[in-house]
């Protein structure tokens, strides 16, 4: 196997006397599309949030593209421009229009002109299907929409990597499959994605591993359908049985 | 209205509505009757009548009223200067409140530190005294400032130590995720902070400082103890003074005082449901 997009290597972080994550291991590879499914607690979006150093950890290494996050030498921000986020609650900046929101940082951090980011900001707004919202305020559309321009946002970066915190959790039902439809487009598109959710049809159209984490370990991995249906650890069972039952 | 809700009766729900209505405009009617009564109580007051009402002998205070219409001028020219004086002051005290507001939320300890002394210090003094050290005391040390700016240096020091909490609550309100988002796409602190934390704490901070902007309308009279600084106050004592008519030229000096503020209030009532509208608004028409 070539070397890993993002290496994680003995990870550990605690919030105070709680250990969120308790000596992570896991190397994804250039394209491909991993998620982490686990009982909330389990770590799973704090490991998520220290590949793109949101979280500090407490020991161990994240490696992006063989970048050490945690040198202090390396230029955070110039790591963060090439890992996208998409947050559970959109986080999209409430005074920008959707248009601005997505120019921004391509301006900022990318130096791009303005004409060039608009190019660049309407062509991912067409991608997400609402090219049409783009001089609205965020707080005029839908969640499922603003969750889509959150998604356009950060692909404007032209990010090597994309990283999902719960994005349809949010979410309203009817809304939900209208992200998880971009989503899956990115996948087959060949980006690399790393995706905390429990929506199982996703993962099983869209992921190559699905890893099953509890009490800040990783319990199991392996393809989406020995995890969701042959899961070999007791501990996997009876979590799926819960949200499946329900 | 009627069609989203179709158990009542909708003659009934006008009836209502119109009943509600009503009962508004008889407060506001009687509320305007009372201020008249009250304004009347005021004029009557000083109106300088004596009357017998039996065996009761009424005596109302009189004033001066060629000296009112020789010297209200002189003392109306103060107007634009208190004005201009509170504008200087709050502006210097808007910069003064971000940057103490930026060190209060600072982890780096001497920024933390130097902006809580300067809130601690100031806070402990009066603002009366804060003035006339400005004035008196630092001629001292070859420091020699005129009375105006003297002042507007205490008032805006004195009101930006104040107004730093107003600034870190707002730059606080603004959500943490917001923060989070900018971080994740690669901005820098100090753009994070320029570009998406200030321009929606402003927002926030504007009503608030409007009402320090009305507040220091009226403090800024307490510059006139420096002397020959030609506001409001400092008018009404000088012919006050000369003409033993203190009582006429310092109730000029109120009644400028008064309807100044009487119009910024109303400004700031604008301001306030201006951005308070575009909120509603906005917020109204999620799907």
């Amino acid at each position: 196997m070539t070397q890993s997009l993002i290496e994680i290597k003995n990870l550990h972080k605690h919030f105070g006397a709680i250990q969120a994550v308790n000596g992570v291991d896991l190397n994804i590879a250039q394209g491909e599309v991993v998620v982490i499914v686990g009982p909330s607690g389990s770590g799973k979006s704090t490991v998520l949030r220290c590949i793109n150093h949101l979280e500090i950890p407490s020991a161990g290494a994240v490696y992006i593209d063989g970048v050490h996050l945690e040198d202090r030498r390396t230029d955070i921000n110039k790591v963060r421009a090439e890992v996208g986020m998409v947050f559970q609650q959109f986080n999209l900046f409430a005074h920008l229009t959707v248009l601005d929101n997505i120019t921004i940082a391509q301006r900022l951090v990318r130096k791009r002109s303005r004409g060039e980011a608009e190019e660049i900001a309407m062509r991912q707004l067409e991608r997400v299907g609402i090219p049409e919202k783009a001089t609205m305020y965020p707080r005029q559309l839908s969640g499922g929409q603003q969750q889509r321009v959150a998604i356009a946002r950060s692909l404007a970066m032209n990010p090597k990597i994309m990283l999902f915190d719960e994005p349809t959790s949010a979410l309203d039902p009817e809304m939900i499959k209208e992200v998880l439809d971009v989503m899956l487009d990115l996948a087959r598109d060949g980006m690399t994605m790393v995706v905390v959710t429990h929506e199982m049809g996703f993962a099983r159209a869209a992921a190559q591993r699905v890893v099953f984490m509890d009490n800040g370990q990783i319990i199991e991995v392996g393809p989406p359908d020995q995890i969701f249906i042959n899961p070999t650890h007791e501990r996997t069972q009876l979590f799926l049985s819960k949200i499946i039952k329900h | 209205m009627s069609a989203s809700s179709p158990n009542q009766n909708p003659n009934q729900l006008e009836q209502i509505v119109a009943r509600q209505r009503q009962q508004q405009q008889r407060f506001k009617t009687g509320v305007n009757i009372s201020y008249g009564v009250l304004l009347l109580a005021l004029a009557f007051l000083f109106s300088g009548l004596e009357f017998n009402i039996g065996p009761i002998a009424i005596t109302t205070i009189s004033l001066d009223f060629v000296f009112i219409r020789e010297r209200i001028g002189f003392i109306f020219g103060g107007v634009g200067l208190t004005i201009m004086l509170a504008i200087l002051s709050i502006s210097l005290a808007c910069v003064l409140a971000l940057l103490g507001a930026l060190g209060r939320l600072s982890k780096f300890p001497p920024a933390y530190a130097l902006s809580t002394f300067y809130i601690s210090l100031i806070r402990g003094t009066p603002l009366l005294l804060q003035i006339i050290f400005f004035f008196l005391a630092l001629p001292q040390l070859g420091i020699r400032l005129s009375g105006l700016t003297a002042g507007v240096l205490a008032l805006g020091l004195n009101y930006g130590a104040y107004m730093t909490e107003i600034m870190r609550a707002g730059i606080q309100s603004v959500g943490i995720g917001q923060r989070e988002a900018a971080l994740a796409i690669g901005m820098t602190q100090s753009q994070i902070m320029r570009r998406i934390i200030l321009p929606q704490a402003f927002r926030l901070v504007v009503p608030p400082i409007g009402n320090e902007f009305i507040a220091m309308l009226k403090d800024t009279s307490l510059i006139s103890v420096t002397g020959f600084v030609w506001e409001i106050l400092w008018r009404s004592q000088r012919v006050g003074r000369q003409s033993f008519r203190n009582l006429e030229a310092l109730l000029m000096a109120a009644l400028f005082y008064w309807i100044i503020t009487i119009i910024f209030s109303a400004v700031q009532n604008r301001i306030e449901a201006y951005l308070g509208k575009g909120e509603r608004n906005s917020g109204g028409m999620i799907h």
